[in-house]
Formats: structure tokens, sequence, C-alpha cells
């Protein structure tokens, strides 16, 4: 199928590329495509311009500095997997990044376009809240830090305003006593979550749970935080009662509908199966097992 | 509507073309170029059958503009023999009858010579994850 005419523009600078978006109302901007360009040959995407970024210098790195890790917008989803360091030190993240679509398309999605599409199908969003990670959006003013928190507004929306660039992305820098997990439930390989659960934690001294992170894929018009079962976790210890009693708060706050891939009942039982795993599997990593 | 001129390399010979914007880079090798190995199949982003390698590495070539590939380096699976003697993936494909309907056996091919290049004894495991998991 063939797309609808557009103009095609590929800017050298950020600014310029900002600059392109202002004075264009109908472009969108063109990162991986793994979403945008399907979009666009079953014609449901018929922007008038794309702004094409893949030629942007100094998007693409993985580092830590300060207290973050920080990520390039256009890091590709397969160097998010060859990582070493995120390998290492956030277990979470390299979980999501391994399910998301097939090795051929990690090639060229990228992680900014993961997050700024919004889809609550994609896998990204529910691992950035279980982190509490920051978007750095830059704009005709500079930049600014948008919590992941406030990011998401509805399917395929966010608060980005349209002259704005998703340009990295950042997660708290990996701490001791530290882990989480990702577990996803796909039909066939490449294809969106029926649901797939989130889970950072950090553990105390005392094996008590110094915070809890739990992000929900596909399960509402937008990802959701689990924030009340994250509440429930703070200041416990991870066991069988508290793992429960975290999963049914997890599966009552999420807002699955029936489609293709099951029921609604099906779904939020999924949600708690899903949390008690990636809660037990985060605290075998907090500890400093289970890789 | 815009055009371009783009100028890339396709299993080491230099094209230039005019092209219009919203050109996909599978038609413009199938359709401009007329190497019809490169299969299209599900045109949904999923089957792979349109595999070819950008600058080395397999990605599908109906998920991207023929626009974005100026100055990159293509490979398809024309380019796999040379001198009229089968690539040694060829060769195994053959061996082992390495197909079922063999439409998407292009790109099977193409994305087996980028596995075997970064991991030249790959286990069961890596063979799953690299082609298709």
């Amino acid at each position: 199928m063939i797309p609808a005419s557009f103009d095609y523009t590929c800017p050298k600078t950020v600014a310029e590329a900002v600059s392109l978006l202002g004075q264009n109302p109908e472009a969108k901007i063109l990162a991986g495509g793994h979403s945008l360009i399907p979009m666009m040959r079953f014609r449901m995407a018929t922007p008038a311009m794309l702004v094409d970024i893949n030629q942007l210098e100094g998007l693409s790195y993985i580092k830590e500095e300060g207290d973050w890790l920080e990520i390039g917008a256009m890091t590709r989803e397969s160097e998010l997997d060859r990582s070493e360091l995120v390998r290492k030190s956030y277990s979470l993240l390299a979980d999501t990044t391994r399910v998301i679509a097939d090795p051929l398309v990690r090639n060229l999605a990228t992680v900014g376009g993961n997050i700024a599409h919004a889809d609550p199908a994609n896998d990204h969003p529910a691992t950035m809240l279980a982190y509490g990670a920051e978007v750095t959006a830059t704009g005709p003013d500079g930049e600014r830090s948008i919590p992941i928190g406030d990011f998401f507004l509805d399917a395929f929306t966010t608060s980005l305003s349209h002259d704005e660039i998703l340009t990295a992305i950042r997660i708290p820098r990996a701490v001791e006593k530290s882990g989480g997990a990702y577990f996803k439930l796909e039909r066939k390989v490449g294809d969106y979550a029926t649901v797939a659960v989130a889970a950072q934690l950090v553990l105390n001294g005392d094996g008590k749970i110094a915070s809890a992170g739990i992000g929900l894929t596909n399960v509402g018009l937008t990802p959701i935080k689990a924030t009340a079962a994250e509440e429930a976790l703070t200041g416990k210890v991870l066991d069988d009662a508290s793992i429960k009693e975290a999963a049914r708060l997890a599966s009552e706050v999420a807002e699955p509908i029936e489609d293709q891939r099951g029921s609604e009942e099906y779904k939020r039982h999924l949600v708690r199966t899903f949390t008690s795993r990636a809660l037990r599997k985060a605290q075998e990593r907090a500890e400093g097992g289970g890789v | 509507m815009s055009t371009h001129s783009i100028t890339l390399k396709v299993n080491g010979e230099e094209h230039t073309r005019e092209v219009e914007a919203r050109l996909l880079l599978v038609h413009l090798i199938r359709e401009e170029l007329e190497l019809t190995g490169t299969h299209i199949g599900c045109d949904t982003t999923s089957c792979g059958a349109c595999t070819i390698l950008l600058n080395g590495r397999p990605v599908k070539s109906c998920t991207m503009f023929a626009v974005q590939a100026s100055g990159a380096e293509i490979a398809s699976v024309e380019g796999l023999a040379t001198n009229g003697n089968l690539h040694p993936i060829q060769e195994g494909f053959t061996e082992k009858h390495g197909l079922q309907c063999g439409y998407c056996t292009p790109g099977m091919m193409m994305t087996t010579v980028a596995l075997l290049k970064d991991n030249p004894n790959p286990n069961e495991e890596d063979i799953r994850w690299g082609v298709a998991d």
C-alpha cells in the first residue's frame, strides 16, 4: 500500500527541526518510523510533511550521569538490547527492550518513538512509569523536563506541544539492592501485548521495600501507574500476602476492554498474575540474583 | 509533495534516481532498480520477506522511505552470489531445504547473513532470537 503524498524534510539540527514543526502545523516527526510508516501505508495517518530526525546528531547514546541513566531519544532498541550497562544494572529496561516487536524492527525502532507515539500497547511507557523516569522535551524555548507520570494524556496523546521533540529519557540511576522485571503475554512474536506488567523495586538494608514502581501495558487508554499497589508495598517485606495485595490493587486500577486478545476478566487475571511474577523476579534481582 | 534526488549503493553498484518522498524503499528496489528478489509479503511490517541489509543491518525495506536511504549501502538477495557461485547461505538453504513455501526466503537469507556476521557460532536460542523472537 502506498502512503498519501507529503513533503519530506531532513533537518540537520534540533533547532531546525523545531522550527520546521513550528511553521508546519500538519507536520509529523519521523523517528524510527515503525509505528508511523505502517499507519501511513494504511492511510490512518496522512501528514502533510515529515520532519525526519534520523540525521540529527547527538540523540543516540546511553550513559550514566549524576543521578540518572540518560538515553538519547534516537537510540535504537537493538542498541539498548546490546548495551552491557543496561543488561547489568537496568534489568527492567533490558527485559522490555527484548520483547518489543522483532529483531528487524528493533534495528530501526527508537526508544523515543516508542514513548512519544503514546500507543497504550507500546512497552516502554509502562516501564518508564515503573522507573519514575523523566522525559526531556526540546522546543523553541529550549529544554524542559516532564515527569513521565504527566506525559501520557490519552491514547496517542502526550503533553508535548506540536513544536517540541522528545530528545531524551532519564531513568533514576541504579542503586544497590534495586531490580526490576517486565512480563508480557503476546499471542505470537512481534504482536502487541495482550497484557504486560513492569515492576521495579528498591530494597532497604533490612530487606523491606524502600520504593516500588508498577506500570501496566495495554489495559487502558494510557499506560497505567499502579499507585495504590506501589504504596501498599512501601515499607513492607515482599511476601505472599503483600504480593497478593499488590496484585489485587494493580488489577483493580487496570481498565481493560474485551477485544480479540481476550475478555476484560482474563486481562485482569493476567495483570494479577504478571504483577506477582514481576515483583518476585524484581526482588530476586534486587538481592543480586536472577539476571 | 516533494521529490528528491537520491544516490545509494545497492549490491556495490551506485544508483541515482529522482523519487517522490512517499516511495518506499522496497518499491525503489523492486520497481525502479528491477531487483525483484526482495519480496513484499504482509505490507504491515510483520513478516520480513522484504528484508535487506541497510549499512550491514537487516531491516524491513517496506518500512522506510527510499529518500531515507540516500547515501546508504544496501545489500539485497541478488548480491549474495558472486561470479555465478551461490553464497554459502544459499548453499545451506538449498542443502537443508530451509524453507516452506519459499516466498520469504530472500528475507530469511539476508537476516541469516547478518546474524552469522555478528555471531558465527550461534546456538539454537541465538538463532531463534536473531531471526524472529
